[in-house]
């Protein structure tokens, strides 16, 4: 099959591109202003292919400055999409360790200390300090809070309504045809296969879709992203070391919270020092909250699920949300690297935009507004080549898009981030100087840190859990939890004095409801497993089992002899894994040892 | 070969483990949340358009029409997934689909409808649907549709559909304890409100999703407003069953350890 326009996934990168293509390629008529070149006489055939089973399943929400899509849309409402509110409040919040069981450094345990004995001139209450000041740099006044999957729905409807480009859900790429130095086209994953990908039942090969230019907005875990950078490498100093995994739930606030619509919460401090957290009202009642778990968390029984349920208990959000309902669930890999994790942003016959084209910037904790405007720029680089009848080759894309993005407030604004998180590289408390440091400089100033891979930095069990938990008592919690076939990371965090989560079956509840419950989650028949173990019987070896502890899903648990096996229907495609393995791959030291590939199915809402 | 001009009728329902909530609104009752919900083509009528585009498939020259009246932008989502597995055209009608609307409503409003399809021929109609509905349980909507366009000859439960040598509708209809009733109908029209059907749902395919937008998009601009909701009906209460979720996903147990789960499940309750 032959296109104009290929395009790999659909998120706001995507958006942005597709909204400012279909205007720039139909007249005001509505007529065509842009012929097609693989199919003379019809309007230019773009097709953009998401890998999820509906468009908006899976992504997530945020608060964003929306400065570029503001831009796209300039008398947009927020009205007209649902969840969405402009940015009423803003504040950031130190939370205490109520519970004690939390690894702090002694200098934070000090100053907790020094604040619970100022605790009325510090005005803290509910074991949280409000800081009286939010950084510029983190501010989103006149931003919007948005639910992403309902943002990305209402794009869509704008961008098919328009008739000037083709979204197809359920859909996922497998591949980017390479050819000739180039990218000529898209290959979709085969159908009707079993979990090894040998054909099954009603075998139907991925078909291949050829394009002038195929645009990858496959995110910060996309297959095609990861294939390009395997084929072409990226820019040297380049790296993608820096990683978080992001989840949240979408509660129904009770009727006793008194909230605004636009209300931000930021929190930092607690489940562990280096898990931050999140809270955002949307119009209705309803609110998103969540945590973030970085990679230089070095905690190999770090999860994100345990650790999200102790931060809804803590006593400063436990009060807005106590009685409150899951109404949602999710999570997503967040690339950290920012401006440093920028590959090869074109070449012959492709370009890359968005949060895997290193979009994201990582001192404003913003990403969605840049992926957006990486897609706009894209857009005129594009017209412009269309308008003048050049092909699409690295040079011509080179002048027409990179240099565009180059002169762009996101890569300006990319540039100034680039060295903020450095300092976490060496501990929280190096790290939020560090970032105070860049923010309030520009970044002309920043605390030195070298980040690494994932697997270079992750402790052992028993290095991590010292002077808590016992080598032999870690072996044995291990045993046991393989003998179950599950993960030890509960095990592991009460015994080290975490307590358990009294369910309530309503917003506290197990991993599997969230599953059901909040995410939806389903996997369609007849498509491989896209979660692949490169080296299985070496996982045998693994101590930590990182894969395991850290799945979103439950997805990856122990199976046969303790090895981690994959469950895809319990998978909510996170990505978490692609940078949770604790061993360095053989063939290529700065991956892990699983593959990430495109699959089908995962998440079943749009409200995240 | 004959040609047949099959119309299938199909709504849309949300995707399934959505938590459903009923909710009194401006006009009537809904579902919360009812534009949020990810939604899916009814999987009865999923049955019938799959067998559509199966039959149409066997017998060239036959082309197949969806029905679907459902809001707008759902329409619109839903189609795009939909409209890779099979070639249909759309005939699309704006209106809630939520489930609360009255059976002889809807029905009028795809009779006439399919009564507006350009060039169909009764002697080669056969108009399709669900034997039942994921939100309209009550298994009428069919039936009304047929007797409306006044067709007599009515299948309902239908699980297989053969054609004869001598042009005859092989038909097979579920019936109690198991078991199907064979019958034969002459020719065209007729109706079949479709069970399972045999048919697995069929791959995603780009090229068919490609050819299906011609029609998609258009029929969607310009969608008529149904008029199906709640006018003049009193729901005296609405409510989804009480619910205790205590999840545990067990794979390969024997049916007789299920069973028995289920047994003490019921009489601890």
């Amino acid at each position: 099959m032959e296109a104009d326009i290929v395009c790999v996934g659909f998120g706001p990168a995507s958006g942005g591109f597709l909204t400012t293509l279909a205007r720039g390629i139909l007249n005001p008529d509505g007529s065509t202003a842009v012929e097609s070149g693989v199919a003379p006489g019809m309007p230019l055939q773009v097709m953009c292919y998401e890998r999820a089973d509906d468009l908006g399943f899976g992504v997530s929400g945020v608060v964003t400055r929306a400065r570029g899509i503001r831009e796209s849309f300039p008398e947009l409402d927020p009205a007209e999409i649902p969840m969405a509110a402009p940015v009423a409040s803003e504040k950031i919040l130190y939370l205490l360790d109520p519970v004690g069981a939390s690894r702090r450094p002694a200098l934070m345990r000090l100053a907790d200390v020094a604040i619970r004995a100022l605790g009325p001139v510090l005005r803290v209450k509910d074991d949280a300090m409000e800081l009286p000041w939010t950084p510029e740099f983190l501010e989103k006044h006149g931003g919007l809070v948005l639910s992403m999957g309902q943002f990305t729905q209402w794009v869509a409807q704008q961008v098919m309504g328009t008739g000037a480009a083709q979204i197809w859900p359920g859909s996922p790429v497998g591949e980017a045809i390479i050819e000739a130095g180039g990218v000529a086209g898209v290959r979709l994953v085969d159908q009707g296969v079993a979990k090894d990908g040998k054909p099954s039942d009603g075998f139907m090969p991925g078909m291949e879709v050829r394009a002038p230019l195929t645009v990858v907005a496959d995110g910060p875990v996309g297959p095609i992203g990861q294939q390009l950078d395997r084929a072409f490498g990226i820019p040297e100093g380049h790296h993608t070391h820096d990683w978080a995994l992001g989840m949240k739930f979408v509660v129904d606030l009770p009727e006793t919270c008194d909230l605004e619509p636009g209300t931000v919460l930021h929190t930092l401090g607690y489940p562990e020092p280096e898990i931050f957290g999140f809270f955002y009202v949307h119009p209705n009642r309803v609110a998103s909250m969540g945590i973030f778990v970085p990679s230089w968390f070095d905690s190999p029984a770090r999860t994100a699920y345990r650790y999200l349920q102790h931060w809804m208990l803590h006593p400063a959000i436990w009060r807005h949300i106590k009685g409150g309902r899951l109404r949602s669930w999710g999570a997503k890999t967040l690339q950290e690297s920012g401006r440093r994790g920028e590959p090869r942003l074109a070449g012959n016959g492709f370009a890359r935009i968005g949060e895997g084209s290193g979009s994201t910037n990582v001192l404003t904790n913003s990403g969605v507004d840049e992926a957006w405007t990486t897609g706009v720029i894209l857009a005129e680089g594009v017209l412009e080549l269309l308008k003048e009848k050049k092909p699409f080759t690295a040079a011509n894309l080179e002048s027409a898009y990179v240099a565009r993005r180059r002169a762009s407030w996101v890569d300006k604004d990319g540039r100034i981030a680039e060295r903020g998180r450095d300092g976490f590289q060496r501990g929280i408390i190096p790290g939020m100087i560090g970032m105070m440091l860049a923010g309030l400089t520009k970044g002309l100033v920043a605390m030195p840190g070298k980040p690494m891979p994932p697997h270079q930095r992750v402790k052992t069990l028993e290095e991590y859990y010292r002077g808590r938990i016992a080598p032999d008592e870690i072996r044995a919690i291990r045993k046991e939890s393989d003998a179950k076939g599950i993960s030890a990371h509960a095990a592991l965090m009460e015994r080290a004095g975490w307590p358990q989560i009294p369910f309530d079956g309503e917003l506290l509840v197990s991993h599997q409801d969230a599953l059901l419950i909040g995410g939806k989650v389903q996997a369609p028949a007849g498509y491989a497993d896209h979660v692949e173990f490169l080296y299985p019987s070496d996982c045998g070896t693994c101590d930590s089992k990182i894969c395991v502890e850290m799945c979103s899903g439950q997805a990856i648990y122990p199976g046969e002899n303790g090895l981690p096996a994959f469950d895809r229907e319990k998978c909510v495609h996170c990505g978490a894994c692609l940078w949770n393995c604790a061993s360095a791959n053989p063939d290529d030291p700065e991956r892990g040892r699983i593959n990430f590939h495109a699959g089908a199915g995962g998440l079943h809402s749009a409200e995240n | 070969m004959p040609e047949y001009q099959i119309v299938v009728c199909g709504s849309i329902v949300p995707d399934p483990l959505q938590t459903l909530e009923p909710i009194s609104g401006p006009t009537g009752p809904a579902l919360k949340n009812e534009m949020m919900l990810p939604a899916w083509l009814d999987p009865w009528a999923g049955h019938a358009l799959f067998e559509a585009a199966n039959l149409a498939s066997k017998n060239p020259g036959s082309k197949v029409w969806l029905v679907a009246l459902g809001p707008k932008a759902k329409l619109q989502q839903v189609m795009m997934t939909l409209a890779q597995k099979v070639p249909f055209e759309l005939v699309a009608l704006d209106g809630p689909a939520g489930g609360f609307t009255d059976a002889s409503e809807t029905a009028a409003a795809l009779a006439e409808a399919i009564q507006a399809i350009p060039g169909l021929d009764r002697s080669r109609l056969l108009v399709f649907g669900g034997w039942e509905s994921a939100s309209r349980g009550a298994g009428a909507t069919m039936q009304i549709v047929g007797e409306i366009l006044g067709i007599t000859d009515q299948f309902q439960g239908v699980d297989e559909i053969v054609i004869e040598a001598g042009g005859a509708l092989r038909i097979l209809e579920r019936i109690e304890g198991g078991r199907h009733q064979v019958s034969l109908c002459d020719a065209p029209p007729a109706l079949l409100g479709w069970a399972t059907g045999n048919l697995p749902e069929p791959r995603n395919n780009p090229q068919v999703g490609m050819a299906n937008m011609r029609t998609i998009m258009p029929a969607l601009q310009k969608a008529k407003p149904a008029k199906v909701g709640a006018d003049g009906l009193t729901f005296s209460s609405v409510a989804v069953p009480k619910q205790a979720r205590d999840t545990k996903i067990v794979k390969d147990l024997p049916a007789d350890q299920i069973a028995a789960e289920i047994v003490e499940w019921i009489t601890n309750k």
